[in-house]
């Protein structure tokens, strides 16, 4: 969590360097797959569909669902950290 | 009025009184050169980090409507109810790669809205034009909606009469019209942390009261057993799984083609501000859950939801909960969170609407020599017409219209999918093809609304978003969610559409924007306005 928001907090940093010509860019990365995995799991309402086992009083249905939102923080944070341009600069 | 209600209302009146200083004050924050630019006013210069980014599109997408009416949802059908969660796991992955494309096409051209694009993109001004109206029309009820989430707090504290709601909104305007987008982005740091502050203190403080989570599950699930409707209870069941799932894909597919999203998209000042946004926004899914759950502590508390004209309105089951539970100045200190939570999005979105008139409608039609003066000044305008529309759409009409509405306008909004999100990954529908969707997914979306009865309501049309298979003549139980069979409706005509016009090499538009403008990035150059657009048609 620390390291999330680390990034997340991290401000200021050079300016981007004017506009050289670079090469032809892209968003193409085999990281990218990992996005498939929180849009997909979430809608398999058959998997989740249970009372137990319960956590915390929480039947499955609940805190399965809400620890989706863990799995899915987690892809887009690799895949953004995996995917991050070598700009010379790190972000804002 | 008791004394309990006063001491409410005047944390309420004090919270809100500090935020709308906030709101005037917002225009000399990171004050730019000028305000008479919709850059600026619409879209805070570009210049937003991930920090205010955060909050923005927070403040934006979860609105008091949603902390409302999710939860009364819940507190009326049960694990239904729960899809808003789902919905919003999926919808940032499923958007990721797209807005970043959606940014960098959008900073080397200047686009303010989203129609702006598909103008650059497909060559035609007509398709744009359909789009930013789809978007206005979608949007407008949104607006409406937000006094609703106001309007239920309102009740709670046993104030009546609509002078409150026409003065909120009359200070929202004032200061949405000097400040601009900065307004909201400021605004939303307060509203966000009073959200938050209220989640934390009654998923700990309310369970603990009512005897544990176990307890609360427990009255939901007695509740449910006892009433005849065979869809309500703690879990989904095997008719509507499916239409579960189906209403979380396709709101996840709707939420950023909602022109206030995209407006708090382009308002980011680099693609890594949308990316880090996209990892770091489920936190307020989070705090979404949660609030919905407290239709559940309502059950267990026996609350019992306030009557209007014999009607039970459910979106007051969360403001009684609060007025129940909590000591009466934090009851206030919620309120205040849900009407201020109210503020932000009702100002991004009229915001919004406004762009979308002045850039694809006023210039387009109207002034094509229109400088950036006087756009802004239009787009102000036209805010403050926005919402007076808002105000009278409530007051004067049944606010049922404008639940009505919204519902429409999420299954309308969609219908745009196809030139917006599709036609920033690919390029190879026809202009025509894709209007010929439009009309085929709008006319199927609104045919099997029209169709869906409420039996809770006692309405005969427009009851629900749950298209029941049986309607088709399918020996089928299931219900499954009418904006996604619309959409298939769309995207099956515009294929077929397209491929019958490049067969017959009927003439289609000139794409404005190159491969390279989807990469492009902070510092890169911008082309000057409309100068690739005119090169495109002079081709």
């Amino acid at each position: 969590m620390d390291s999330l928001m680390a990034y997340l907090t991290h401000q200021g940093g050079p300016p981007l360097a004017e506009s050289t010509p670079r090469p032809r860019r892209g968003d193409r990365s085999p990281w990218n797959w990992l996005l498939v995995l929180p849009v997909v799991v979430p809608l398999l309402t058959f998997v989740f569909n249970e009372d137990k086992p319960r956590l915390a009083g929480f039947p499955f249905f609940y805190w399965a669902q809400l620890a989706f939102i863990i799995l899915g923080v987690a892809s887009t944070t690799v895949v953004y950290l995996m995917t991050r341009r070598d700009t010379g600069s790190k972000g804002d | 009025m008791s004394s309990r209600h006063l001491t409410e209302l005047i944390v309420f009146i004090i919270l809100f009184v500090l935020v709308s200083a906030l709101g005037f004050v917002a225009a000399r924050w990171r004050r730019p050169d000028t305000m008479h630019t919709l850059d600026e006013w619409g879209l805070g210069g570009r210049s937003f980090g991930s920090w205010i980014t955060w909050f923005l599109i927070g403040g934006d997408l979860y609105t008091a409507y949603t902390f409302v009416a999710v939860p009364a949802l819940i507190f009326g059908a049960g694990a239904a109810g729960f899809y808003a969660v789902p919905y919003t796991v999926v919808v940032y992955p499923l958007v990721f790669l797209v807005l970043i494309r959606l940014w960098s096409v959008s900073h080397v051209h200047g686009f303010v809205t989203p129609a702006d694009f598909v103008r650059a993109r497909f060559g035609s001004p007509l398709l744009a034009l359909l789009i930013a109206i789809t978007g206005i029309v979608a949007t407008m009820p949104y607006i409406a909606l937000q006094l609703v989430g106001i309007q239920a707090t309102l009740k709670a504290m046993g104030v009546t009469g609509h002078w409150p709601i026409v003065i909120a909104f009359a200070i929202l305007a004032a200061y949405t019209y000097q400040s601009g987008l900065r307004a909201p982005a400021l605004i939303a740091f307060i509203k966000d942390a009073l959200i938050y502050l209220m989640i934390i203190v009654a998923v700990l403080y309310i369970p603990h009261k009512l005897g544990g989570w176990h307890h609360i599950f427990g009255a939901a699930q007695t509740k449910f057993d006892k009433t005849p409707a065979p869809a309500d209870g703690t879990l989904l069941n095997a008719n509507n799984q499916l239409n579960y799932a189906m209403l979380a894909l396709g709101s996840a597919l709707a939420l950023f083609l909602y022109p206030h999203s995209v407006t708090g998209v382009l308002a980011s000042k680099n693609r890594n501000v949308i990316k880090r946004n996209m990892a770091a926004l489920p936190a307020y899914s989070f705090v979404l859950g949660l609030i919905a759950l407290l239709g559940y502590m309502a059950i267990a508390a026996g609350i019992k939801p306030l009557t209007a004209n014999g009607k039970a309105d459910g979106n007051t089951v969360v403001p009684l909960l609060f007025d129940h539970m909590f000591p009466s100045w934090f009851a206030g200190v919620a309120y205040a969170a849900v009407g201020i939570g109210a503020l932000v999005p009702a100002a991004i979105m009229s915001i919004a609407a406004a762009n979308l008139f002045t850039r694809n409608i006023y210039r387009e039609y109207f002034r094509k020599d229109a400088t950036e003066r006087e756009e802004a000044t239009v787009s102000k305008l036209v805010s403050l017409v926005v919402k007076v529309g808002a105000v009278a759409c409530i007051l004067l009409l049944d606010p049922q219209f404008s639940i009505d509405l919204q519902l429409i306008g999420g299954v309308i909004i969609l219908q745009t999918l196809p030139s917006v999100g599709l036609g920033l990954l690919t390029r190879w529908f026809h202009r025509d093809g894709l209007m010929a969707g439009w009309v085929a997914g709008l006319a199927a979306g609104l045919w099997m609304l029209y169709r869906i009865p409420n039996a809770a309501t006692h309405k005969a049309h427009f009851g629900g978003s749950a298209y029941p298979l049986s309607d088709l003549g399918f020996d089928s139980k299931l219900t499954v969610y009418v904006g996604m069979l619309a959409l298939l409706v769309n995207l099956v005509v515009a294929v077929v559409a397209t491929i019958v016009l490049k067969a017959v090499k009927a003439a289609d538009g000139v794409d404005a924007t190159r491969t390279d403008d989807y990469y492009a990035d902070e510092g890169d150059p911008k082309v000057a306005a409309g100068s690739r657009e005119i090169e495109a048609e002079l081709a």
